[in-house]
């Protein structure tokens, strides 16, 4: 269990000795790890993440192949097979030119919708988040705690239960329809989850740097942009993960708190796949599914390393 | 209440968290440019004291004053005091030099002055050559000889020290001990040290509180701390090896434990006059007279050595008084073997007494 590597892994994650050096300095064990290759369990180990790879892969492999065969292909081929002739057509028409229901410009509308929904959504959840997480973490108020069991109970009500209530409380703001209504609710919606994280982040950087640098002067927001945010890059980029992909994937709230003009891709896209006239383009489907797709898919990739980075520091620490 | 002479008052503290009370109406005066070791056990409530004092925490009640002020519901930058913690607390992700300036630069200090000062404690340091390094490439000693200049450069009335040697390893701990005496020689602040280090105690202090669940158990010089303990706590806790107590009765001048009778004339007692009692009787191991001193003690004895622990510069005797282990120390060229019998002289003027019942100092 205890392999040498992954400890060695964890102790790089730890907030305290991983990037403050003046608090900690245990180092991990150095230089080469000893290593069998091909030990028995090395080949289950491989061989079940190959099967399991494979197992997950290939639908994707099914749908980038599907979106680049022209409709007469699709019919006669074989769902695996690549195409025999490449074409871009399906992609071109599901950006720019499928019909959702009034309007036949593509997805391109709901892309600008959802980056127009997220990118705000995401700066002002995760600043507000960061910030409380802070205070609950080294600022405790009178009923900080009770602030903060509100706001954990808050991460089990079922969406459902607050679907209407919010219609109600949008509509009596003046918000409901409008892109900023529905950036309201995905602020608050992301409330409990990151302030959660952002707290245990803070509560596990050594308290002693936090009095030096009240002994030092600082006060609330000095320490927090100063001492605070510096030394948690992991931690943002978590929960700006979690944030993207969750608010880039939302329908629910898409569909109930926003107007047609204003629908979000993942939106536009059940539109156009469950459109009922003509034939079932299942090229363009494909296509216009991996669009939507490719923001959260590429979140992934650009950060996925110091998502598990910040995702273990918290396990470790939480 | 403007009190000269005085650097720190503490009055009447007291500090809970819930239902738990770890200081308890707490009194100290400190003097200006005093050396004051807070000592005791482990949770004991020395941090809270300085955190107290800091004004990190905020106490349940009673009012500290810094140089006649009273400072208890004042903000710590505002109260002329610098700290220094046991994990140094230096911030990663800036310099030196940043470290150093970062208290400067929230009291908008102007950038010349603040050059000056760094420059000049890092003389007084002697880490010049460190100044643009960050925290991790520094060693355990540098970094909290950066972390004592934090303290420095902001020209604090009193220096607050919490546990700051307890992760430098012996032979640090010891040069770090005497360069934080010497500061302190040259400077002439106000400094508070706490510890649980009994040697870092004696070695600093001009006087020394020792600590016991939230009290002052005693204030006072190292001297009158050693050889004149208040109370059977203090005269266990400080000295190593620890003093030997022997449980027996006090009756018109002399202490009887089993077949032992010990003359207690020359012992001062801190009454003129006491009643017979049960009483506890503690003598040092190092008080103890061996070899050819001890013709010129004034009670003599007779013991037979149960064990011997060499120690180099001395050695430790264990043997057996009034039925109980007893401690001895010896010379360290002294040759004795289990089964030994040795003469032992005792001066009840280094003897302490204590009540039996409540254990403080006849
Ligand atoms: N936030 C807190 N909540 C409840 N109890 C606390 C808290 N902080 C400290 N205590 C308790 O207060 C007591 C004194 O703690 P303190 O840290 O002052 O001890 P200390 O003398 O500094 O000990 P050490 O030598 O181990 O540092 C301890 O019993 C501790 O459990
Ligand atoms: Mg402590």
């Amino acid at each position: 269990m205890a392999d040498p590597a992954s400890l060695n892994t964890l102790a790089a994650l730890d907030p305290v000795h991983g990037r403050t050096g003046a608090v900690g300095d245990m180092a991990g064990p150095r230089g080469r790890r000893p290593r069998r290759a091909l030990s028995r369990g090395n080949i289950m180990l491989y061989g079940i993440l190959l099967l399991v790879s494979v197992y997950y892969l290939l639908p994707l492999w099914v749908m980038v192949m599907t979106s680049l065969k022209g409709m007469p292909e699709i019919r006669v081929g074989n769902i695996f097979a690549p195409p025999m002739e490449v074409t871009f057509q399906p992609w071109v028409k599901a950006w720019a030119e499928a019909c959702t229901g009034l309007n036949c410009d593509g997805l391109s509308r709901g892309f600008w919708n959802s980056v127009r929904i997220t990118v705000p959504s995401v700066v002002v959840s995760i600043a507000v988040a960061s910030v409380s997480g802070y205070a609950l973490a080294r600022w405790r108020f009178k009923g900080s705690e009770a602030f903060f069991a509100i706001l954990l109970i808050g991460a089990f009500i079922p969406y459902q239960v607050m679907l209407y209530p919010i219609v109600i409380l949008l509509r009596e703001l003046g918000l409901y329809g409008s892109l900023s209504g529905l950036v309201l609710v995905h602020t608050i919606f992301g409330m409990p989850i990151n302030v959660l994280l952002f707290r245990n982040y803070f509560a596990a950087m050594p308290e002693e740097l936090f009095k030096a640098a009240r002994v030092d002067g600082a006060g609330f927001w000095r320490i927090f942009f100063q001492i605070m945010m510096p030394m948690s890059l992991p931690i943002f980029v978590v929960s700006m993960i979690i944030q993207i992909t969750g608010i880039w994937n939302d329908f629910l709230f898409g569909v109930v708190f926003t107007v047609p003009e204003n629908y979000p891709m993942t939106v536009q896209l059940n539109n156009i796949v469950a459109s009922v006239q003509g034939v079932k383009e299942y090229n363009v489907n494909m296509a216009a599914t991996l669009l939507t797709g490719l923001v959260p898919l590429i979140v992934y990739f650009a950060s996925g390393k110091l998502f598990v980075r910040g995702i273990a520091a918290g396990a470790v620490k939480g | 209440m403007l009190v000269p002479n005085h650097s720190v008052r503490i009055r009447d503290l007291t500090l809970t968290f819930g239902a738990v009370t770890v200081l308890e109406a707490l009194n100290l005066d400190i003097h200006e440019g005093e050396f004051l070791v807070l000592l005791g056990s482990s949770g004991c409530g020395k941090s809270t004291l300085l955190n107290c004092i800091a004004g990190l925490l905020e106490p349940t009640d009673g009012q500290i004053f810094i140089k006649g002020r009273n400072v208890t519901w004042l903000e710590p930058s505002e109260r002329g005091i610098g700290m220094v913690f046991q994990s140094y607390a230096l911030y990663p992700q800036m310099t030196v030099r940043g470290n150093l300036s970062f208290g400067l630069k929230n009291a908008r200090m102007p950038q010349a002055e603040i050059d000056a000062r760094i420059a000049k404690a890092a003389r007084i340091l002697q880490m010049e050559s460190l100044l643009d390094r960050k925290p991790a490439a520094l060693s355990g000693g540098q970094r909290q000889r950066v972390a004592i200049g934090r303290a420095l450069v902001r020209d604090v009335d009193v220096f607050l020290f919490d546990e700051p040697l307890s992760n430098l390893d012996a032979k640090l701990r010891a040069d770090l001990r005497v360069e934080i005496k010497r500061l302190h020689q040259n400077l002439d602040n106000t400094m508070i040290y706490v510890t649980h280090d009994q040697v870092e105690a004696m070695t600093l202090a001009d006087r020394i509180a020792i600590m016991r669940a939230g009290k002052v158990l005693q204030l006072g010089t190292p001297d009158e701390i050693y050889n004149r303990p208040q109370n059977k706590y203090v005269a266990d806790f400080i000295g190593s090896p620890s003093m030997n107590f022997l449980d027996g009765h006090y009756e018109r001048g002399t202490f009887r434990s089993g077949d032992l009778s010990i003359s207690m004339d020359g012992y001062k007692l801190a009454m003129p006059q006491i009643a017979d009692r049960p009483a506890i009787l503690g003598i040092r191991p190092e008080h103890v007279a061996t070899g050819a001193l001890v013709a010129a003690a004034p009670i003599h004895g007779e013991v037979v050595v149960d064990l011997v622990e060499p120690m180099g510069s001395d050695t430790l005797v264990w043997a057996q008084v009034a039925g109980k282990p007893f401690r001895i120390r010896m010379d360290g060229q002294a040759r004795v073997a289990p089964g030994d019998r040795i003469p032992i002289g005792l001066d009840p003027a280094k003897a302490s007494l204590f009540d039996a019942k409540t254990e403080e100092r006849l």
